[in-house]
């Protein structure tokens, strides 16, 4: 598969003056049959967990990528070891069930993007957004998703947003209505950029996860 | 009368904002250099010195204020104390351990079934140093007494 196309998010000044280095960078896509993952995929997964071993989780958050976003989570108010760096999330779970379950293709491609470059990448239904994506805080009685029935946000939480709502808050699941599913056409791959990561490692992870879509 | 040239007063709120908003980045420096430190420490703790990493209750993500941040700052800096003294601690009660163990096995006569396990030394394995008399009850009344390393970790038993 060619190297995907990147866009840069929009970043609320708010946000940019404080938080610099942070960054949003998508990669519109389109979706993959929503099914069990090949053959390959489900080899790449068992042999991440093989390479993976109980020492590595000690010495992971030293490592420049996970450190960043420990270092952000903290800048943030998030704790890191309450609310684990994604990609540390995916090793505990490793450990706890002995390898990385395969759940899909889409959802297994994403894992493998983290687990091999430590950046976490979301996706989303393209067709559902207004818009380009970016950062910015949550005004007073927005919804998750702009739905009547979304979560209600807290004023001063950072979100992702398109142009009308926030599609998800920083590091957490999207709104139901903007996920990928089965009848979505086009997919918008997202990736939070945060001081001390290289430009080359955000799309390193985009790529990494497009080339695992395409994978037969 | 004496006219005391006074220097115009700067707007308070431009003045508290370049301040502040250069503090709060010292902050951010700092809250990431102790978390650097931490970092580095979490390699030499084990589940054995039940360490606390969590520095407290934490919404979600936003945009930390001035005071939030010193709060950050300052529960970081006596987590990373707390976690130095507990290393600490640990180390020195290890290099007892190991003094004591060198005794043992210099002299086991004077150390009449002292038992020392390797996680007690720090070291990885179930293993436990124990002196005992030789030949049983025998050595017990010749004055025998030998160090053993028991062979390790007990096998798992089916249920």
């Amino acid at each position: 598969m060619s190297r995907p196309g990147l866009q840069a998010g929009w970043i609320a000044a708010a946000l940019r003056t404080e938080l610099p280095g942070l960054g949003l960078v998508s990669s519109e896509l389109p979706a993959p049959k929503l099914r069990r993952s090949p053959a390959g995929v489900r080899e790449h997964l068992d042999a991440l967990a093989v390479r993976f071993r109980g020492a590595d989780a000690l010495v992971l958050r030293q490592r420049p990528v996970p450190h960043a976003y420990r270092v952000f989570f903290r800048h943030v108010g998030l704790d890191p070891d309450v609310t684990r760096v994604p990609v540390e999330a995916a090793w505990m779970e490793r450990l706890v069930h002995g390898g990385f379950r395969s759940q899909g293709l889409l959802d297994d491609a994403l894992t493998i993007a983290l687990v091999e470059t430590g950046v976490p990448v979301w996706a989303l239904d393209a067709d559902t957004l207004d818009g380009p994506l970016g950062l910015r805080l949550a005004e007073e009685q927005e919804r998750l998703g702009g739905e009547a029935d979304g979560v209600a946000l807290p004023a001063g939480r950072i979100v992702v947003a398109d142009a009308t709502a926030p599609v998800a808050p920083l590091f957490d699941a999207a709104a139901v209505g903007r996920r990928v599913t089965r009848r979505t056409h086009r997919m918008l791959l997202f990736a939070v950029h945060v001081a001390g990561i290289s430009a080359m490692q955000i799309e390193e992870a985009l790529w990494m996860c497009a080339e695992t879509l395409g994978a037969r | 009368m004496v006219v005391i040239a006074q220097r115009p007063a700067a707007p308070a709120f431009v003045a508290q904002g370049i301040d502040e908003a250069a503090a709060r980045r010292t902050l951010r420096t700092q809250v990431a250099r102790l978390e650097r430190e931490l970092a580095a420490l979490a390699v030499h703790a084990s589940p054995r010195d039940r360490i606390d990493w969590a520095t407290g209750p934490h919404a979600g993500p936003r945009l930390l204020g001035l005071g939030e941040l010193e709060r950050l700052r300052d529960d970081l800096a006596e987590r990373l104390h707390e976690v130095q003294r507990v290393l600490a601690a640990r180390a020195a009660r290890e290099a007892e351990r190991r003094a004591l163990l060198e005794r043992m096995l210099r002299d086991p006569g004077r150390h009449r079934f002292v038992r020392i396990s390797q996680a007690d030394l720090g070291e990885p394995g179930c293993g436990v140093w124990h002196v005992r008399p030789r030949l049983g009850l025998v050595g017990m009344l010749a004055g025998w007494w030998q160090v053993k390393l028991s062979s390790g970790c007990p096998l798992a038993e089916g249920r």
